[in-house]
């Protein structure tokens, strides 16, 4: 018996050791999740290094899960239990889940990067292990016996050669498990998964699909008022004054001004909505915004641009062999939102002593110091939890909206509940920045890359930025640190395939037209778009089949069998690079494109069959194929989710999606201006799921959001000879594409 | 403050609001009824889609006052884990909803199409739900459910 073990027997800890804090708090009439999670108020340990930060056996026989990862609609709350319960030995359905409460889960970073399973879940799987090591070792101890001659299941420790275990809960009796996390501790061997691998069932769909899940929109607690923040009428400028009796003939309601915070309360949130079209506010000149018409062009030109060489491999020839032939095009992917159905919403308590705010933020922990900071208190007593709001895929208006409730309900002393309009969401949200991409390559006569130089004109993420600046703070002049953050937009820039040489430059740009943050799979669509169509391109000029072309540069196996499997989906037959020979009204045609996202992290092959209306330009997607190898499946209908959601929504913002502006404020702010993909865009999907269970399990998130662009826009050439280099491929731009004027 | 008499999910309830103009959402929200949700305010996305009369209807364009006497079905009232409503079994055995924020106007939408037409085609579902707007990227799922909850093979 080591001392870990003794340990446990006596672990009485003091709170104030080992980051453990005390919670207590209860509010009355709040949500049955939000109570349940208030109700766990007992001495919580944080410290991610500690068992007991991930998971507590009750008493009752049901293990809670502490996660600091947080479920978006993309599966982790039945995820995270697989992955826990298989590796302790107990029934899913004994799994308890708590999400990103900063005073009950530990911070395992922001949910974000397709890194909730790969990163969150095999933390939680090493603190699993190291739970059912501490749990064999007490009851070997206990019957005096050895730990080797234990197996576990079914929430209790047995005895391999049969007869009476002991429970998980008579083991613990109450107690902490007080260990550290261990990487060694031994992990089951997937060969003998009987719950990670299968298609379980997520446990709040049957809550989403009678009504009764608790949204962030549908939280409230007593005494509560609603707001509506009044942003200014251009971005960047100050309010001058405000005309309070504007809105007196609505009941109840009154203004709030913190500095050039301007918001109206109401006790109803009708009212609260009518106050806030009706109030006259004063604004002075915005910050101005650059003219949208020739955007992409002038980012070549911006001021204050730093050059940085990312990736150079190889030396660019200064003599190619003859019949060699060199190609340079030039990519933009415009602005886009997150586009989220339901504006942001959320509900701060705030007084001078501590902060309770419930918000769908994919990075509660984070936000603790950042709310701390401006809010001016110390960060143990700012308390975020997370409640789902309506979709996000990076970082939407939820964070602001938060932003919005704590210090409004500074201002006037009760709890705010702040939601924002249809208008504030578009038009607010912090958006994709825009990406300049141009490629310039050689190809020999026999079909080979010889150079390959990419060079990007995007914004740079300010190093060291804690949190993207938040719009109420701002305004109200309160403490926040400016700077961008566009996440990782730089990654998959150079091609996965054999070349002479590989220059990858980026030409960061220090600033961005409107607020950027980073939306799904940051970066990685528009530099795959701009990658995987070049290599079309390079194949075109070779006269190679692009499937052939790809496979002859390509080495890592897992990414052949991908790229074979697609083909495969396709039926797809090798033949020398040709267009569809169709000249009818309506042009069909199929292409191809291959990931590796990160150049490290999951595989993903796209095909898409497309239609292209000759006459009005318009694209209709008719089939789409994948094959997707994430490594080890937790659960094969959580990530075929994932690739159905990464498809649309990405054939979405290629074919749609571009945020537009004025000079001084975006005009793209309803669904009319801003669409996004209906059902009668939606294609057939065929995906092709490669588990390898002996494997790391990798992001299933984003991967194929990358693949989308190229595929589509490989598609639209082969169907009709013309090349789509700009998104949105609207049927204006297509057309000029068909006529050679692109 | 009025009062206006309405008929939600088979039961009179009474509203009181100070404006007749009040969209029927803010009201159904009130009384508690939270399965019908703020999307847009526009009429534009669907997330707002309740039965009023036998049609669906966007609840952020219908006002309080016009609501009166009319028999208003929301998701609440269409089924319940105890009874689920066919749509709903179906939505749930295809797994749909990621988020679900369109979960509920997407299954109101497709239940007033059924109640016309028994047996859509896929097209006839695309057109009935072409209003419904949803970002996570259900809409091949959503399809299958209808064709599903209809007795068709999706």
């Amino acid at each position: 018996m080591n001392a870990q073990i003794k340990a446990l027997h006596f672990s009485r800890r003091a709170f104030v050791q080992g980051g453990a804090i005390t919670v207590g708090f209860a509010l009355a009439g709040v949500s049955p999740r939000a109570s349940a999670q208030s109700a766990a108020t007992a001495t919580r340990i944080l410290d991610s290094k500690e068992v007991d930060a991930f998971l507590a056996v009750n008493g009752d026989g049901t293990v809670t899960l502490f996660c600091g990862k947080v479920d978006l609609g993309q599966g982790l709350r039945i995820a995270i239990p697989q992955i826990a319960a298989e590796e302790l030995g107990i029934d899913v359905d004994k799994i308890k889940f708590i999400e990103g409460d900063t005073a009950l889960t530990p911070d395992q970073g922001r949910t974000s990067g397709s890194n909730g399973i790969q990163r969150g879940g095999m933390q939680i799987r090493q603190a699993a292990a190291t739970a059912r090591k501490a749990l064999v070792e007490l009851a070997a101890q206990r019957l005096n016996a050895k730990p080797e001659d234990f197996e576990t299941a079914g929430g209790m420790v047995k005895p391999k050669s049969g007869g009476a275990g002991i429970s998980f809960a008579d083991l613990i009796a109450g107690k902490q498990f007080d260990l550290k996390l261990d990487p060694k501790a031994q992990l089951k061997n997937p060969a003998s998964y009987t719950i990670v691998g299968k298609p379980l069932r997520r446990p709040d769909v049957p809550a989403k699909c009678f009504g009764t899940h608790v949204y962030m929109h549908d939280f409230a607690v007593p005494n509560m008022l609603h707001a509506r923040v009044i942003r200014p009428a251009a971005i960047g400028a100050k309010l001058v004054s405000v005309d309070e009796a504007s809105i007196k003939d609505i009941p109840g309601t009154k203004v709030v001004r913190v500095k050039d915070l301007l918001a109206v309360v109401a006790d109803d949130e009708w009212n609260a909505v009518r106050a806030s079209r009706v109030l006259r506010a004063q604004w002075s000149e915005g910050s101005g915004l650059p003219v949208q018409n020739g955007l992409a062009a002038s980012l070549r030109n911006e001021p204050g641009i730093v050059d940085e060489t990312l990736v150079n491999k190889g030396t660019p020839a200064t003599q190619r062999p003859d019949g060699a032939k060199v190609l340079a095009a030039t990519y933009y992917w415009p602005m886009q939102s997150h586009a989220s159905i339901g504006p942001s919403c959320a509900v701060a308590d705030v007084n001078n002593e501590s902060a309770t705010v419930w918000t769908a933020s994919q990075g509660t922990h984070g936000n603790q110091t950042t709310f701390a900071k401006f809010l001016g208190l110390p960060k143990e007593k700012v308390r975020l939890i997370y409640l789902e709001g309506s979709g996000c895929y990076g970082m939407n208006g939820h964070e602001d909206a938060a932003a919005d409730a704590a210090i409004l309900s500074r201002a006037i002393g009760r709890p705010v509940r702040v939601q924002w309009m249809r208008e504030d969401e578009l038009g607010w949200d912090p958006k994709g920045p825009p990406q300049l991409i141009g490629i310039s390559g050689a190809i020999s006569a026999d079909g080979h890359i010889l150079d390959w130089r990419t060079e990007m004109w995007i914004p740079k993420t300010t190093r060291g930025l804690p949190n993207i600046p938040l719009l109420a703070p701002e305004a109200a002049g309160l403490e926040h640190v400016p700077g961008l953050n566009t996440g990782l937009i730089s990654q998959n820039a150079d091609p996965p395939y054999a070349a002479e040489s590989i220059q990858v430059i980026a030409h960061w740009l220090k600033d961005a037209p409107l607020r950027p943050a980073p939306i799904r799979s940051p970066g990685k669509p528009a530099n795959c778009f701009a990658v995987e169509s070049f290599v079309d391109e390079l194949a075109a000029d070779a006269g190679v089949d692009p499937v052939e072309f790809r496979l002859r540069g390509l080495k890592d196996p897992r990414a052949i069998e991908v790229l074979k499997r697609t083909a495969a989906l396709m039926k797809w037959q090798s033949q020398p690079y040709q267009l569809a020979s169709s000249n009818g009204a309506v042009a069909h045609g199929r292409g191809i494109a291959f990931v590796h996202y990160k150049h490290s992290e999951t595989y993903v092959g796209m095909g898409m069959e497309v239609a292209v209306e000759r006459a009005t330009g318009r694209i209709a997607v008719e089939r789409v194929a994948c094959a997707h190898d994430c490594g080890q499946i937790i659960n094969p209908d959580g990530v075929r989710g994932q690739i159905e959601g990464s498809i649309l929504q990405t054939i979405s913002r290629v074919l749609m999606e571009e945020v537009t502006f004025d000079r001084s404020h975006v005009l793209s702010v309803d669904w009319g201006s801003y669409p996004i993909l209906r059902f009668s865009g939606v294609p057939k999907i065929d995906i092709d799921l490669i588990d390898r269970p002996t494997e790391k399990p990798l992001g299933a998130g984003e991967a194929a959001c990358a693949a989308v662009g190229a595929a589509l826009a490989n598609a639209v050439h082969n169907a009709t000879g013309a090349r789509l280099r700009t998104v949105p491929f609207t049927p204006e731009r297509v057309k000029l594409a068909l006529t050679g004027k692109a | 403050m009025a009062s206006y008499d309405l008929r939600i999910n088979g039961n009179a309830q009474t509203a009181e609001a100070a404006d007749a103009d009040k969209p029927l959402l803010y009201v159904l929200r009130e009384l508690g009824l939270t399965a019908t949700k703020f999307g847009c305010g526009l009429g534009q996305c669907g997330a707002c889609t309740v039965i009023v009369d036998g049609a669906a209807v966007r609840s952020c364009q219908i006002r309080v006052a016009d609501a009166q006497g009319k028999m208003i079905t929301t998701l609440e009232g269409l089924g319940s884990a105890a009874t689920p409503h066919p749509l709903q079994t179906a939505f749930i055995n295809e797994q749909v909803p990621q988020c679900g924020y369109c979960t509920s106007g997407m299954i109101m939408s497709a239940a007033a199409l059924l109640q016309s037409n028994k047996t859509p085609s896929e097209d006839d579902v695309r057109t009935a739900l072409d209003g419904n707007l949803c970002r996570c990227g259900s809409h091949v799922r959503v399809l299958r459910a209808v064709m599903a909850a209809s007795g068709q093979r999706g």
